[in-house]
């Protein structure tokens, strides 16, 4: 299957980032056309079209805008620009390319659904992203994209730039509206819900970067030459950030339904000497897959067959001389790090599955470390406040499915002996 | 109506009922109740940690998993309401709920230290009791639990043990929701996420002991039961509290013989499951200088141990011949106040009575006669809940009455009960109750409220409630105007004093010209049925209206005998004139628990027994009886009511007043006056003149039973003097500058706060270490002051 560049198309222009870059392509026009046509047939325009969110969970999105009530109270947009999965790196590369993309989607998109006020909220973490953003909002207010009766619209739609703190839970949607507010970056009891109660108590969508970022596009284009990308279940096309043991990691622009065995050619091949031993789909919150799964195609159906998910679309894949053991335990590790202690299972469960890892890693493990591992993963899925701890309790199912008996070395021989890393290294003689 | 009547039940709206299935049972529920408070209606019992029933919901501990049909996850059953149709599995008859609850139980318990044996929690324990419930019979937590210095400070009084602690926030959540005192919060993420104070900002509130009764493991101690007592080994027994007027329902615990802590008592009507920290850590007053055996004063002056039968014989020889009068203070229960009225009427036939240890009024005792005597219940705690207005005139809340502090709170939180107050300055306390202020000079109420504007008056309704406090009683035509503003608008009117004895004093009659349940002494039909009850006739009575404590202060001279009762010097209006007028009178009979300035002076001293070694009755500021029995069962310490029936024995005057529960039978029986009143006062306000003082008692302050507890002591607010920006300026102070409040009497200095107030009037508080103001400046709130910059700060 081919890349189809649409939201990358002109990223290698040198001046891709700026209001001229942007309109030299099209750019804001579909604003102007959004901004004239009811909101409602827009919210419908992006049912039709079954577009679903791009931060991993693949909520329909004009399900979502729809639920938003109109009773008077303030409506929000919020762009959740937290991207901190393991993994996923296109949100970022978005905004440092094609910002006004995204700007031109939260314009439309508060149209829709009727917010005179939006927040981009990125992760601390990429301060060149945030000057980037800032930058790109402040040319766009200067080209009247932004601010008060837009155009002479009427419309009036502004944008704040805020940065986060650095917590990953942040980019769980009810603990980024605290982080917002000034508070504790912890997730809420849900209901109400954010659409309901959001930010400050308001009516709130709250939706990914490439997500928004879709919304020109789309609007430009209509229903139907989007849905000649994807699969009915999963139509349009998505930022594909590659990483690992390719030759060429990076974001790659493709229909969903491409296949990883594709991706990889896409990505220029594996590394000399390598061959594919796991790769995880979406993020380190997916099951991993193996070389047997190289043809399933990415779509949301198709990886919940093959016991996984889509995630963020941004795979990540390992070779032969990568311990599995040793990548598990370095995600666990993130995830006790994350874990923002709010419930109990997340808390006490990342802490002791870690340690737990740390050990079998360091070939220190203890006989029934495997089933109790097993146990503990049981005991975190599913019982947590938010998906956080399902991410965490995660990997290590996945990895026994298919890799027990590195587990079962952890007994005895640490991972660096089993996997010694300079043969990953490039140009090390396999 | 009778004196020691109880409101009626609150109303009860008709509710929407469902059906929810728990466990293959059907039970019909009020909709919204929560799973959790539904299982427990059928007995079902769930762990918990985060959840209580006055807190929002958090499902932050994830102990209370269930199954519910139809969602793919377990679901926290102390967050979700019952749906109509909705079956719920719970342990019980769901192997996924019990394998969630064993599987949560067991991760918290994985950094739990097991120190049990030296835990005060330890045999009262949820965390005990649930791990026996669902835990596992060994830990497969083999690595190092998480360290934390151990334990930490919060305040003086509260320790914090983090290692205990298993993140359940609901003392986060108790100090955000209920106090308003968000001086805790949790801190850090992960596993090392715990709970602390800010390091700019102590724990100040009033209410920091809830948070060690709520915590569900041992993580929160007071210093002053730490390592005490195992829970075990405690006898517990209800108790009503006998420091404020608020009603609360406590808890004594006690092991041999010594009462260890006390605890707030679940009562939805008062105090819910709350209590103030006056009321929790203030009882180790009867520890230190108890009189333990009556006291008789020889020829030679000197003050010795004497037996029963001489003491009471010295007391009735002495209360002979001559003008009697009967000081009682505002501290006993309703049936020793009874004791007093009738010993006062019968035995010493004097009307010369007076229950106010404190500045008064003519005036005062006119509006509560007429008023708030023999009145029943006007104004209850579920009326405040359904108010649509709440004025608060010359009263503090959050320091008179904390309790009522925290059902104002309440309404104010959950359904925007709007409160105004006439008061000079806008308090940590009223904040809290987001109180539109109105800001008044000290002496000035009666003229504000006398020109309230037509928004605030409009505001009061028939479903509004005005209460007034007892330091409008030094403000002339204060209580005059209250009452015709209630009158004027239909609000309802009621008065808020500060002790518990307060409301119980007035209705036994302890007023000059104030008979039992608001019967005027004047009145012929009154004073039949008071004879009658007390089985005398009434020419037995006294016919003339007697003097208030000023007056018997200020005419010592002409009394034979004065017979003393809990009464401190101390809390009057000017101590050393009080003091000097009991050594003028010849004869004093002190009827006292502990050594006092009164018992230093007294002829006899007859020892009483303080709450916890006797059974009574509070009334409290709505009019409530709240009965206690005695907690302390070995104690032979006699109430006031006996003492005083035998010195009568003595003197062959027959009172009868042997049993509490004869008392009691007897106030019953009496019932509340239907008959005319006493006129309700009116007096017209005065021009203040200068700066005026404006002060009242904080919660925690120098009283007198508040001693024996230096932790808590070590929790009152500091003394600061608050000025408005302009009268700080007027005299060239700012914030932290030294400020002198004078009086001919003396002065006070203390740092000056400068905050959003009225001006040309200082506030400083009545009675802290450092800020003596009757003392010191003899004066009372209304009084008039000057105030300097004091010396370099």
């Amino acid at each position: 299957m081919a890349l189809t560049p649409i939201l990358t198309a002109h990223w290698d222009e040198a001046d891709s980032f700026t209001v001229a870059g942007y309109t030299r392509h099209h750019g804001y026009s579909a604003m102007r056309q959004a901004l004239t046509t009811d909101p409602d047939a827009i919210i419908q325009l992006v049912k039709d079209s079954g577009l679903r969110g791009r931060g991993g969970a693949g909520f329909p999105t004009g399900m979502k805008w729809g639920f938003v009530p109109q009773d008077g109270r303030p409506h929000y947009l919020v762009v959740n620009a937290d991207e901190s999965e393991p993994g996923a790196c296109k949100d970022i590369a978005l905004i440092l390319a094609n910002p006004h993309a995204l700007i031109e989607g939260v314009v439309i998109a508060s149209h829709a659904i009727r917010a005179k006020r939006a927040f981009i909220y990125i992760r601390g973490e990429v301060p060149h992203a945030i000057r980037r953003m800032r930058a790109a909002v402040a040319e766009a207010y200067a080209a009247g994209h932004l601010g008060t009766n837009i155009h002479g619209t009427g419309i009036d739609c502004d944008i704040e730039v805020q940065p986060g703190g650095g917590a990953y839970i942040c980019g769980e949607e009810t603990a980024l509206l605290n982080s917002l507010e000034g508070l504790r970056g912890q997730p809420r009891l849900k209901p109400p819900f954010p659409a309901v109660a959001g930010l400050y108590a308001s009516p709130t969508v709250i939706n990914n970067v490439e997500t928004i970022a879709n919304v020109p596009y789309l609007v430009r284009n209509g229903v139907e030459w989007f849905r000649q990308f994807g699969t009915e279940k999963s139509p349009g096309f998505k930022l594909m950030a590659i990483s690992g043991h390719v030759n060429r990691p990076g974001v790659y622009e493709a229909p969903l339904g491409i296949t990883m065995r594709e991706l990889i050619e896409h990505a220029g091949g594996m590394r000399d000497g390598s061959r594919v031993k796991f790769w995880l789909p979406g993020g380190s919150s997916v099951p991993m897959l193996t070389e047997d799964h190289l043809d399933v195609p990415f779509t949301y159906e198709d990886m919940a067959a093959n016991g996984t998910m889509l995630g963020t679309a941004t795979p990540m894949v390992f070779d032969q001389h990568t311990s599995v053991v040793k990548a598990v335990a370095r995600w666990l590790h993130f995830y006790k790090h994350e874990s923002c202690g709010k419930c109990t299972p997340c808390r006490e469960g990342t802490f002791w599955v870690t340690e737990i890892m740390h050990r079998l890693e360091a070939g220190h493990g203890q006989a029934g470390d495997i089933e109790l591992l097993l146990d503990l993963c049981k005991q975190i899925a599913g019982k947590t406040f938010c998906p956080l701890g399902d991410a965490a309790a995660t990997p290590i199912p996945a990895a026994l499915k298919y890799f027990r008996d590195e587990f079962e070395a952890g007994m005895h021989t640490p991972a660096d002996e089993l996997f010694p890393p300079a043969a990953a290294f490039v140009g090390a003689s396999a | 109506m009778t004196i020691m009547s109880n409101p009626p039940a609150p109303e009860t709206l008709p509710v929407e009922m469902i059906t929810v299935t728990i466990d293959g049972i059907d039970l019909e529920v009020p909709k919204g109740t929560l799973i959790i408070r539904a299982a427990e209606m059928l007995g079902i019992q769930i762990p918990r940690f985060c959840d209580h029933p006055d807190l929002e919901p958090a499902a932050v501990c994830r102990a209370c998993l269930v199954e519910i049909e139809g969602m793919p996850k377990p679901q926290p059953s102390c967050a979700i309401p019952c749906g109509n149709g909705m079956k719920v599995r719970t342990q019980q008859s769901s192997q996924n709920a019990m394998d969630a609850q064993r599987g949560v139980m067991e991760f918290i318990l994985a950094n739990h230290p097991l120190d049990c044996p030296v835990c005060d929690k330890g045999g009262e324990c949820p965390l005990q009791n649930q791990a026996m419930q669902v835990g596992r019979d060994d830990s497969r937590f083999d690595i190092e639990k998480n360290g934390f210095e151990k334990p930490i400070n919060v305040s003086a009084q509260i320790l914090l043990d983090r290692e205990r602690c298993v993140n359940c926030a609901r003392c986060t959540r108790f100090a955000d929701q209920i106090a308003g005192d968000p001086f805790i919060d949790l801190f850090d993420r992960g596993s090392g996420q715990h709970v602390g104070t800010s390091s700019d900002q102590p724990f100040d509130s009033y209410f920091s002991g809830n948070v060690v009764q709520i915590c569900p493991v041992g993580a929160l101690t007071s210093a002053k039961y730490r390592f005490r007592a195992r829970p075990f080994d405690l006898v517990s027994v209800p108790t009503t509290c006998e420091h404020c007027a608020a009603g609360c329902s406590l808890r004594t615990d006690i092991r041999r013989g010594e009462v260890q802590r006390r605890l707030a008592w679940n009562d939805p009507l008062v105090n819910r499951e709350w209590n103030c920290d006056k009321g929790r850590f203030g009882f180790a007053y009867t520890e230190a200088n108890r009189i333990t055996s009556p006291l008789v004063r020889d020829a030679d002056g000197v003050l010795r141990p004497a037996s029963w039968p001489e003491a009471v014989a010295a007391a009735a020889a002495g209360l002979r011949g001559g003008r009697m009068a009967v000081l009682t203070g505002g501290r006993h229960t309703v049936e020793d106040a009874w004791a007093y009225a009738k010993f006062a009427r019968i035995a010493l036939g004097t009307d010369d009575v007076d229950f106010r240890a404190r500045p008064q009024s003519a005036e005062e005792a006119a509006f509560l006669a007429a008023h708030v005597a023999g009145s029943g219940v006007r104004v209850s705690y579920s009326d405040l809940d359904r108010a649509s207005f709440v004025l608060l005139v010359g009263f503090e809340p959050e320091d008179e009455s904390p309790i009522l502090h925290l059902r104002l709170r309440n309404a104010v939180q959950k359904r925007r009960l709007a409160v105004a107050a006439v008061a000079p300055y806008a308090s940590l306390g009223l904040t809290k109750l987001d109180a539109h202020l109105i800001a008044t000079a000290a002496g000035d109420e009666a003229r504000v409220l006398r020109a309230l504007g037509d928004d605030l008056i409009a505001k009061l309704s028939d479903n509004a409630v005005i209460l007034v406090g007892e330091r409008l009683a030094t403000v002339p035509g204060a209580y005059s105007a209250a009452l015709s503003l209630a009158l004027r608008t239909g609000a309802r009117l009621a008065w808020v004093p500060r002790r518990a004895g307060d409301r119980g004093a007035l209705e036994a009659g302890l007023l000059p010209g104030l008979l039992p349940g608001g019967r005027p002494l004047t009145d012929p039909a009154a004073r039949a049925e008071v004879a009658a009850a007390w089985g005398t006739t009434a020419e037995h009575l006294p016919t003339e209206v007697g003097r208030d404590l000023e007056a018997i202060i200020a005419n010592a001279g002409d009394y034979a005998a004065v017979l003393v009762g809990a009464l401190d010097p101390a809390d009057t209006a000017d101590p050393s004139r009080t003091l000097a007028a009991l050594e003028r009178i010849p004869f004093v009979v002190s009827l006292e628990q502990r050594a006092s300035a009164v018992t230093e002076l007294a002829d006899v001293v007859l020892p009483v027994a303080p709450v916890a070694e006797k059974a009574g009755t509070f009334l409290d500021w709505e009019g409530r009886a709240r009965s206690f029995p005695q907690a302390l069962k070995q104690s032979h310490a006699l109430t006031d009511a006996r003492v005083l029936a035998m010195v009568a024995d003595a003197m062959d005057v027959l009172v009868g007043m042997q049993q509490v529960a004869d008392l009691r039978g007897e106030i019953d029986t009496l019932g509340a006056w239907a008959g005319a009143r006493v006129a309700a006062p009116s007096v017209e306000p005065q021009a203040t003149h200068g700066v005026t003082l404006a002060t009242w008692n904080q919660l925690i302050d120098s009283g007198v039973l508040q001693e024996g507890d230096p932790y808590y002591a070590a929790t009152a607010r500091p003394v600061v003097a608050y000025l408005s920006a302009a009268t700080a300026a007027g005299i060239g102070v700012a914030d932290g500058d030294t400020v002198i409040v004078a009086t001919a009497a003396g002065s006070i200095e203390a740092p000056a706060m400068v905050t959003v107030m009225a001006d040309n009037t200082v506030w400083l508080p009545t009675n802290n270490e450092g800020s003596h103001v009757r003392s010191a400046l003899h004066a009372a709130h209304g009084a008039q002051v000057t105030i300097t910059k004091g010396g370099a700060a």
